[in-house]
């Protein structure tokens, strides 16, 4: 066998063809740009935390009181509580599209922001803990309506992501994670109010945001943060999207198509052999 | 500046966290697309049904 023989030249491009580009496969100009901005910014967000920003020191009585540079936890806290919320509350809205309209393509996008939002909860009760230490003087409250709440929403993002991978028809399994998917909403809910709403029963304080507790660079450095945090999860997603996409392709036509690869392999294998 | 432990802490996990996550996904999307047909890599050319349960 020769090199320039047609059968060799076209197996050999038909093998390369399935590694070309394998390294940059979810990537796309969209998220390229999106990952150059959430970059760009993550390094503003880091000057805005720990070199523009003073820390929480308040004058009483001739006593300073205050978080002193513990606030800055509030930075990388809020923005992770609050993308958990937000990809939680698309994963429920893709769970409806499922259940109403057996949309693939909301499902993919329902699975992909569950688990960046499990990641971001998990965030969020970490880096809680470890702002309630110095503030609270404790990591944890079983007590605690905000953080129990909260780690029921992680849990039951973790329990829809284990559904998901449940045995079944596609259907069966779309429609079972779909109605757990749906609860996360109503738990995000929950999760947000319990400070209002059962607010004795909490040592974590009422809503920053909404009751304006903080004014200028620190309100504007908080803001800048959760914006920041909702173009890491839309960049985050774009690319989890994509890899889900590749998940079910590889779950529908894998198989086969890596037995035909095979017999290809040893086909050329042989060739090689002989000649 | 006051509290830094609990600051390198909090800002190192989740700097790490996301870090590792994103690596992930990108390693774990290499590895399936070398399996999967180019054609079929992206959604756009999937060619796929948008309705679960048909191909």
């Amino acid at each position: 066998m020769t090199i320039d023989s047609p059968g060799t030249n076209t197996e050999s491009m038909a093998m390369s063809a399935d590694t070309a580009g394998v390294a940059g496969v979810t990537r796309s100009r969209t998220t390229t740009i999106l990952g150059a901005v959430v970059l760009a910014g993550a390094a503003l967000w880091l000057f805005l935390a720990f070199g523009a920003t003073d820390p929480d020191v308040r004058i009483v009585d001739g006593n300073e009181i205050g978080q002193f540079d513990a606030v800055r936890l509030m930075y990388v806290h809020v923005p992770a509580a609050i993308t958990a919320y937000l990809a939680f509350f698309v994963t429920s809205v893709g769970s409806a599209m499922v259940l109403f309209k057996k949309s693939v393509w909301w499902d993919l996008v329902a699975g992909s922001s569950a688990e960046i939002g499990a990641v971001s909860a998990a965030l969020a009760l970490i880096t809680g803990s470890i702002w309630g230490k110095p503030i609270w003087n404790t990591w944890w409250e079983w007590g605690d309506v905000r953080l129990l709440t909260t780690l029921v929403l992680f849990m039951m993002s973790l329990g829809y992501l284990a559904v998901r991978r449940l045995e079944g028809t596609a259907e069966e399994r779309a429609k079972r994670s779909a109605i757990v998917g749906l609860l996360l909403i109503f738990n995000v809910i929950l999760v947000n109010r319990s400070v209002e709403w059962w607010a004795d029963s909490t040592i974590h304080q009422q809503s920053t945001i909404a009751d304006a507790k903080i004014e200028d660079l620190k309100a504007f450095t908080l803001y800048y943060s959760i914006l920041l945090g909702a173009a890491a999860y839309a960049w985050m997603l774009i690319h989890r999207f994509r890899l889900a996409w590749l998940e079910r392709q590889y779950d529908r036509f894998g198989i086969d198509d890596a037995i035909v690869r095979r017999r290809a392999e040893g086909h050329t294998h042989s060739e090689g052999i002989s000649s | 500046m006051t509290h830094v432990p609990y600051l390198i802490a909090g800002w190192g996990i989740s700097l790490v966290v996301i870090a590792l996550y994103a690596a992930s996904v990108m390693r774990r999307s290499k590895r399936l697309a070398a399996l999967v047909p180019v054609d079929r890599r992206r959604w756009m050319t999937g060619g796929d049904a948008d309705v679960i349960g048909e191909s």
